[in-house]
């Protein structure tokens, strides 16, 4: 944890309410997020109990799966959920506007300028908790390798038609929430963790009615108090006030109120799969139905308080402006949407269990190329996130106090002024170690030359100033100019070309050869997984 | 079995040697994988298998991890064969090498490799030779420091070559990710593990050697360092306890810093121990008798002897580094050095010590007056590193109280399936070594 984070901290603990840890917002929030809260059975990593899905937070959908262990009804469920989700991802894949890439030439082998489509926007998940993230990968892991009787006529058990889609799409989504900065997919824990700093652990910080206790208590209540009352409070019946933002439940639920409500409708079931006659099977239709509604308002119950958390949460992210930059970081995400998109109009097979080597290497390179960006943009975007930087003596603002024009040597000089920048900060500065300070959007690097007093310290600029003699007007500071440099650089190189599968090398075991060409099957279908 | 008095240390790692240079040059296989403790003779065993295999006539590219190991390797083989052509492929950064190679005639410097086509060696680094592209590869390849390449950095050079010879210390720090790479734990490729651990998971049947001689670590330090981090692939010291002598021309004022000296000069190993007390990283206390320690060493007039030569030669600054865990450490101990008007002492976080050598290191325990334990900080390649870069005395600068922190904090870090788990686990090897430094204790209240 940084010193800065440390203070915040503290200082909440303090003042007993969250303290902000950032001025602007670093993620971007979509118009219309489609909020998802999932509950799953104890016991059962993979079995859903219900939902509260959609992107109105007055007309939540609720799913149910009464009986979570059967699995025709939890089929039922996944088509339910898919019949939400995907035409909330299809209305964004509709909607297009043109955008250059550079691709590889086949032919020539050379980079060229490529016309493509780039959805205008794309959609967004948010769940309540990181937990609610890998609940996303497990259903997509889960479903991308089913097949629909359509596909496969001769499968023992068909999923319904739009399942394996939407398997492959919640695998997208999962895979997309591991690159920093990314918001396909956000747990809003993370992202308000992100915002404000509480006096509570990091940890703690993961059950999101004791979080928005910190950043938003009630009325004179203390935030410590606040959130000690969302995470043990309970009512007459000894159920949470608060109950957790799931996918898992509160033991004192499952015992006391799902189970006997599970039970009995197990029971009406069996009943009326044993009706002698039409006005016996009316009767216990009557009561099965009966059983179900009750299954259905205790997961309506259990998932509300935290459906509405998660919107006060988005209201309270809302209310800050956004970052500069992440209008970009959000122009990658499409960019991720659009070309998942084309692969399934193309008929790609769904993702692969495992990545290969080189899309492993590729995906690691990617995500460290994004985290570097991600620190170095939030830093610039907010004074706060920077001031924590200059904190740990990786930046350093000051004001200018003494510019002497200089060149460089050799055949053309180029201008090398030198700067002096007196400042409280204290950086970690080096011999000859490169800084950079951002002009109109693009970075402009120094090297440190040396102190000339107490918090005097002297740079040599190095770029950025054009191809002449003189220096171009506003690109060298001026005596009095308040300038911040970095010591980490503004933006990140491409990484190295990594090979093409098939020419993975020895050391790596290998091309992956024509066992990796097949389509790979659905899990088999093991005892454990008929009742 | 051999005896004590029979162990020629010498010969062992002659033999050690021999049999790396018959595989790398005559055998079969595609890889050839050497083991080295600290200070066993990696840059020279490097050199002169660059030598063998140029001999021979095969073209080598050398791969190393950062453009100091590049620039050192450059300057040792130009001085071991000054009549041998070497390229030194760089970056086109401004300052991508160390000037001194410009002094070097046979050394051919580019940014690009096809101007050192045809050159007998190639050496740069990891990063750098990722981007080149070739359509015959090289017949031969020596990748250096391969314990500390990552898995992904191999699998964008290793189209590079045909075979290779891979050389590290699996004692030294891991490399690391700035991301989570928990997705791919356990898969034999997994682009965050070292490169060895990768090439030895495909390809099983690759002969791996082992140097068995440290020639850096006095006959003090060997048996600690190699019990405690290389308990499966034991080394020695290649001098004896008689070989190696650290003196001092002023007498002890009596002083915590001066007592814990005094000790390690004698042993070899020296605790000053702070009373037990929670902390900030940048303990002002800590940081301060570290720099005193540093202070004290250089103005008792310290002289160190050794195999090496004839006469002791003077402790001298460059001759001392002060090791860290964190960065911000390092830079306090900078500036409390500064005050003390001491200079040219390398003060370094483990990451960058590692590969160096001095005659006295002066280390600031990683978990001295911490109130956790985490598993960075009870990482085994830190305090391996830490504790070996020495030749004659190291000295360790703690707040009392660690070992119980280390029975509060037992390693919690989860096992995946399919991954190797490392033995020792920093904890066992905490505990080792604060066991034996325990027996070199000086307490001290500043």
């Amino acid at each position: 944890m940084s010193l800065i984070s440390t203070l915040a901290r503290l200082e909440a603990v303090a003042t007993g309410r969250a303290q902000p840890t950032a001025t602007v917002r670093h993620r971007h929030l979509s118009e219309r997020p489609l909020v998802l809260v999932p509950l799953v059975t104890a016991g059962e990593a993979g079995a859903p109990l219900g939902a509260l899905v959609g992107t109105d937070r007055h007309a939540p959908t609720l799913l149910v799966v009464p009986q979570p262990r059967d699995r025709d009804l939890r089929f039922a469920f996944l088509a339910e959920l898919a019949d939400v989700v995907l035409p909330y991802v299809d209305e964004y894949a509709e909607a297009v506007e043109a955008a250059e890439r550079s691709e590889t030439d086949p032919e020539t082998g050379k980079r060229v300028k490529v016309e493509v489509e780039l959805c205008a926007d794309a959609p967004q998940l948010i769940v309540p908790s990181r937990a609610g993230l890998d609940f996303v990968r497990l259903l997509g892991r889960s479903m991308r390798f089913r097949r629909t009787a359509e596909q496969d006529p001769e499968t023992p058990h068909p999923a319904p038609p739009r399942v394996p889609l939407l398997g492959r799409w919640l695998t997208h989504f999962g895979e997309r929430s591991r690159v920093p900065g990314s918001a396909l997919l956000l747990a809003l824990t993370e992202v308000l963790g992100r915002h404000w700093a509480t006096g509570q652990s990091s940890l703690e910080d993961q059950h999101l009615g004791a979080l928005l206790a910190w950043i938003d208590p009630p009325q004179g209540v203390p935030g410590a108090e606040a959130a000690l009352r969302a995470e043990l409070g309970r009512d007459a019946d000894g159920q949470l006030l608060c109950p957790p933002a799931g996918p898992a439940t509160d033991p004192a639920f499952d015992n006391k109120l799902l189970a006997p409500a599970i039970e009995r409708y197990d029971r009406a079931r069996t009943a009326l799969a044993t009706a002698e006659d039409g006005l016996e099977a009316d009767d216990r239709l009557g009561e099965l139905t009966a059983a179900e509604r009750a299954i259905r308002a205790l997961v309506a119950d259990a998932t509300r308080p935290t459906w509405d958390k998660v919107w006060d949460g988005l209201e309270l992210l809302r209310a800050l402006p956004e970052g500069a930059h992440v209008e970009e970081r959000w122009t990658r995400d499409r960019w991720s949407f659009t070309a998942h998109r084309d692969r399934v109009l193309a008929g790609e097979p769904p993702q692969p269990r495992r990545d290969d080597a080189v899309t492993a290497a590729g995906k690691l390179a990617a995500r460290e190329r994004e985290q570097a960006r991600l620190e170095a943009q939030e830093a610039l975007d907010d004074p706060l996130v920077m001031a924590g930087r200059r904190l740990a003596g990786e930046a350093f603002a000051g004001e200018v106090t003494d510019v002497v024009m200089a060149y460089s040597e050799g055949r053309r000089p180029s201008p090398r002024p030198l700067v002096t920048v007196c400042t409280d900060d204290l950086p970690y500065l080096g011999e000859r170690v490169k800084v950079h300070r951002s002009l109109g959007g693009k970075p402009q690097a120094a090297e440190f030359v040396g102190y000339e007093g107490e918090g005097l310290l002297v740079l040599r600029i190095l770029d950025r100033m054009g191809r002449g003699k003189e220096p171009e007007a506003g690109s060298v500071p001026e005596k009095g100019d308040l300038i911040c440099f970095t010591l980490f650089e503004h933006d990140q190189r491409g990484g190295a070309k990594l090979p093409d599968p098939e020419h993975t090398p020895w050391t790596h075991g290998g091309p992956p050869g024509e066992a990796a060409a097949l389509p790979e099957a659905a899990d088999p279908v093991t005892e454990e997984d008929l009742l | 079995m051999i005896t004590e008095a029979a162990f020629d240390p010498g010969a062992a790692a002659a033999r050690a040697t021999e049999a790396i240079l018959r595989d790398t040059v005559q055998g079969s296989h595609r890889g050839v994988v050497v083991d080295s403790p600290p200070g066993a003779g990696k840059s020279t065993l490097v050199v002169r298998a660059a030598l063998e295999l140029a001999d021979a006539g095969r073209p080598l590219m050398v791969v190393a991890q950062t453009n100091a190991q590049v620039d050192d390797l450059v300057s040792r083989l130009a001085e071991k064969s000054p009549g041998l052509p070497v390229g030194r492929l760089h970056s086109s950064d401004a300052d991508p090498y160390d000037k001194a190679l410009d002094a070097l005639p046979q050394v051919r410097k580019s940014a690009k490799a096809a101007d050192l086509a045809g050159l007998p060696v190639v050496v740069s680094t990891a990063a750098k030779w990722a981007h080149v592209k070739v359509d015959e590869p090289w017949r031969h390849a020596i990748v250096d420091e391969a314990y500390q390449m990552r898995s992904d950095a191999l699998l964008a050079v290793a189209g590079l070559f045909e075979r290779a010879l891979f050389v590290g210390d699996p004692g030294q720090l891991d490399p690391f990710a700035l991301v989570g790479s928990e997705q791919w734990a356990g898969l034999s490729y997994d682009p965050s593990a070292s490169a060895v651990t990768t090439l030895l998971a495909h390809n099983p049947e690759l002969p791996q050697h082992r140097l068995p001689v440290s020639w850096r670590l006095p006959a003090s330090a060997a048996p600690l360092v190699s019990d405690a981090f290389y308990p499966f692939t034991p080394f020695r010291s290649g001098t004896d306890h008689d070989d190696r002598r650290l003196s001092f021309a002023v007498p002890s004022d009596g002083s915590g810093p001066d007592r814990v000296i005094d000790e390690a000069a004698l042993s070899g190993w020296g605790l000053l121990e702070l009373p037990t007390r929670h902390t900030p990283r940048t303990d002002p206390e800590a940081v301060r008798a570290v720099a005193t320690v540093v202070r004290r060493l250089l103005d008792r007039g310290g002289a160190a002897a050794s195999e090496r030569s004839a006469a002791a030669a003077p402790l001298t600054a460059d001759r001392i580094a002060v090791g860290t865990a964190h960065r911000d450490q390092a830079a306090a101990v900078r500036a409390a050095l500064a005050e003390l008007g001491v200079a040219d002492v390398a003060v370094d976080t483990a990451n960058r010590l590692q590969g160096r050598e001095f005659d006295v290191t002066v280390v600031l325990h990683p978990l001295s007056g911490r109130p956790d334990a985490t598993a960075f900080h009870l990482e085994t390649g830190r305090l391996c590193v830490l504790a070996s870069r020495h030749r004659h005395a190291c000295i360790v600068v703690c707040r009392a109280g660690v070992s119980d922190l280390l029975d509060d904090y037992p390693s919690t870090e989860p096992v995946q399936l399919g991954t190797l788990v490392k033995f020792p686990d920093g904890w066992e090897a905490n505990h080792a070594v604060l066991a034996r430094l325990a027996e070199h204790r000086v307490t001290w209240r500043p």
